[in-house]
């Protein structure tokens, strides 16, 4: 056989599995869910899958809603093309999960009952502050449920091998995009609407353990190819990636040095802190991870959950520093680079390698390869069903219960609502990610980060432990930081004025960072503490009752 | 709902308790130092990687440079402030939570743990 032939073959061996186990993973996760909605009764199980969760379930299932594929194929891929700096981010990520862990889980869970806002809104004025609480829900969601439904449209062709000029069930690679767009689109709708939380959690459990388990696989191979000797394995994949030692250190990404232009050089450096700080504080403002802990008997069980979220979350970082390295050995950046110039494929191709060395040739790389595509487009469909569902559950209960009905809306037409907030917001992601798939939208993750670090972040944090703090104080600091965000972020090189702008052709910028963080979180906390101070409004009362309830677990739903 | 002036001044009461005062200073005094304490760690570890790439650079043991320490040093801290977290809430924190928590729901008539049905609940509608 000539080695074409055989590689076309591979494809398409490799593109009927792919499908194969994904329809299965779907087939499974609709039976579940389903089965979810026979069991959910309540506004509680619908919004809080019934409180029952176990902590390790919730810890897996937190894991399944925090590692999206841009932790999963964008972290292998940064680390595949730029080595250290691609560690350096998900180092943000996991370290962000103290904040959850001694700050905001235990004390939300014991004071809130469905969404961020129970908690913002407790001693303030309801249907401002759930208004604003809402919106800043539904724009972080929104944001990052575009990034990642472009981003499974943008996969699409890459995992099943969709090549420019040939088609695919009649479909050339632009309408292949699209198809997976609403599919995908389509499914998270079902999962939300039908199953609520209960079924959600089970998806993101599901999803999670087919991650660990296929990154695990992987991770072995690659460190069994060097004999478990990491240092090889660093050392091979420098000198692969031709840059060397300088591929194993910080600044081929992040912070790069211009010489000779020392301002480059500078706002650079600049960019890299900025986009430390809102990884590290937005986790804990991310409303989907928050409405998480919900799902839980109790706040020791929600402290439970993150410890093994924690433990999840950061074993699975340190199988992609072998991912990531390991594809840059053995798969190479210019064959990377070939295929996506993002690196998103280097997970994939790295499966597809190690197949063929390990598992049998050309077919045993064919399995791998679908089985870890497989279980990127599950990585995709949890997260952005935990974002359709946070972000409809909040304009259920925040903004129709309590800002439209003024808290007359009976459970049942509570819940009758969240459903149809499930349809209408992924249909609006459907139809805005549509619109932007040509658009380089990779930027939308950090930005949601930053809005929840700058608006939703302080508005917690003040909320729990500041007595002083108010309905003002609250609004402010919310819609304060969620504009400097997306102000800044609009302004800035990543919408217009560079090469890889979301508008290449057009230059409005004037915002020198990437990353607003390092400005938008301290106008978030600062809009915060002016709101608070020029209101006279303050309840000691209600303050008294949200502390003893934060802390003690009484009364708590 | 009619109870709602009593229930009032009982959380005031509590709060200004010795007992809940001092389960608030053990929470404090360890989660804000200890969030201070991993926040300054990270941002060295960030300024590090930004502005001192030589120091980073240095190698150790074979291609393991100080870089790739300090980056696994932040997963070790990470996993062992969460463990001494843990830790110290079950043995500190948890016990005087529990006894006032228990005390609260006794005189409320309710029954502990996970209250998920309290049937009368303190709260008007509204602020849920």
């Amino acid at each position: 056989m000539i080695p074409s032939l055989a590689a076309e073959a591979s494809t398409s061996t490799s593109r009927t599995l792919t499908i194969t186990l994904f329809l299965v993973f779907v087939a499974i996760t609709l039976g579940i869910t389903i089965w979810a909605s026979r069991q959910t009764k309540t506004a509680t199980d619908y919004y809080a899958g019934g409180r029952s969760f176990s902590g390790f379930q919730n810890g897996m299932a937190i894991g399944g809603d925090y590692m999206s594929a841009a932790s999963f194929l964008g972290i292998a891929g940064l680390i595949a093309l730029y080595g250290y700096d691609g560690f350096l981010y998900s180092i943000g990520f996991l370290v962000a999960w103290l904040v959850a862990l001694l700050l905001v889980a235990e004390f939300l869970r014991n004071s809130g009952r469905y969404t961020m806002a129970d908690v913002l809104a407790f001693r303030m004025r309801q249907r401002p502050v759930r208004t604003a609480a809402s919106v800043s829900t539904i724009v972080v969601s929104i944001f990052y449920l575009i990034a990642q439904m472009v981003g499974a449209g943008a996969l699409v062709s890459l995992l099943l091998g969709i090549k420019p000029d040939t088609t695919f069930l009649g479909m050339d690679a632009d309408t292949a995009k699209i198809a997976t767009i609403i599919l995908v689109g389509a499914l998270m709708i079902v999962y939300v609407v039908v199953g609520g939380m209960k079924g959600t959690t089970y998806v993101q459990i599901v999803k999670a353990f087919m991650l660990m388990s296929g990154a695990l696989l992987m991770v072995i191979l690659v460190l069994a190819h060097y004999k478990f000797n990491l240092s090889a394995l660093l050392g091979d994949a420098a000198e692969q990636s031709g840059k060397g030692s300088a591929f194993l250190e910080p600044g081929l990404r992040y912070g790069v040095e211009t010489a000779g232009d020392a301002a480059k050089t500078f706002y650079s450096k600049m960019d890299l802190l900025s986009l430390g700080i809102a990884l590290v504080l937005g986790t804990a403002g991310l409303p989907h991870i928050l409405t998480r802990f919900y799902t839980v008997p109790t706040s020791r069980i929600a402290r439970k959950s993150v410890l093994w979220a924690i433990g999840i979350i950061g074993t699975f970082y340190l199988f992609t520093l072998a991912l990531g390295f390991g594809a840059a050995a053995l798969v190479g950046g210019k064959a990377i680079t070939a295929q996506d110039k993002a690196g998103n494929t280097a997970a994939p191709q790295l499966a597809q390698a190690l197949g063929i060395d390990y598992l049998g040739g050309e077919t045993g790389g064919a399995v791998l390869l679908a089985v870890i595509a497989a279980v990127a487009f599950a990585t995709i469909l949890a997260v952005v069903a935990g974002l359709t569902l946070a972000s409809s559950s909040s304009l259920a209960h925040d903004f129709y219960a309590s800002v439209v009905k003024r808290g007359e809306a009976s459970e049942r037409d509570e819940v009758r609502v969240a459903r149809i907030a499930a349809f209408v917001i992924g249909a609006i992601a459907i139809v805005l990610s549509i619109f932007a798939q040509s658009l380089n939208v990779a930027f939308l993750v950090a930005l949601a980060f930053a809005v929840a670090a700058s608006g939703n972040l302080p508005a917690i944090l003040y909320s729990l432990f500041w007595k002083r703090f108010n309905t003002s104080g609250a609004l402010w600091a919310i819609y304060g930081g969620l504009t400097s965000a997306v102000v800044l972020v609009f302004f800035s090189p990543v919408v217009s004025g560079s090469a890889t702008a979301m508008f290449p052709d057009s230059d409005w910028h004037w915002f020198p960072l990437n990353n607003p963080g390092i400005i938008s979180i301290p106008v978030g906390f600062l809009c915060g503490w002016i709101g608070t101070v020029i209101s006279k409004e303050s309840d000691a009362d209600k303050y008294a009752e949200l502390e003893v309830r934060a802390l003690t677990g009484h009364g708590a739903h | 709902m009619t109870t709602e002036a009593t229930t009032t001044e009982k959380y005031l009461a509590v709060q200004q308790s010795d007992e809940f005062a001092g389960l608030r200073r053990k929470l404090r005094n360890f989660v804000f130092p200890m969030t201070v304490a991993f926040f300054l760690w990270y941002a060295l570890y960030v300024l590090l990687s930004a502005y001192a790439r030589g120091f980073m650079a240095v190698k150790l043991v074979g291609n393991i440079n100080i870089a790739l320490l300090l980056g696994l040093l932040q997963f070790v801290s990470t996993f062992t402030i969460a463990w001494y977290y843990s830790r110290y809430a079950a043995r500190e924190l948890d016990p005087i939570a529990d006894k006032i928590g228990s005390e609260l729901d006794t005189a409320a008539g309710v029954t502990r743990p996970g209250a998920a049905t309290t049937p009368d609940d303190p709260e008007p509608e509204a602020a849920k």
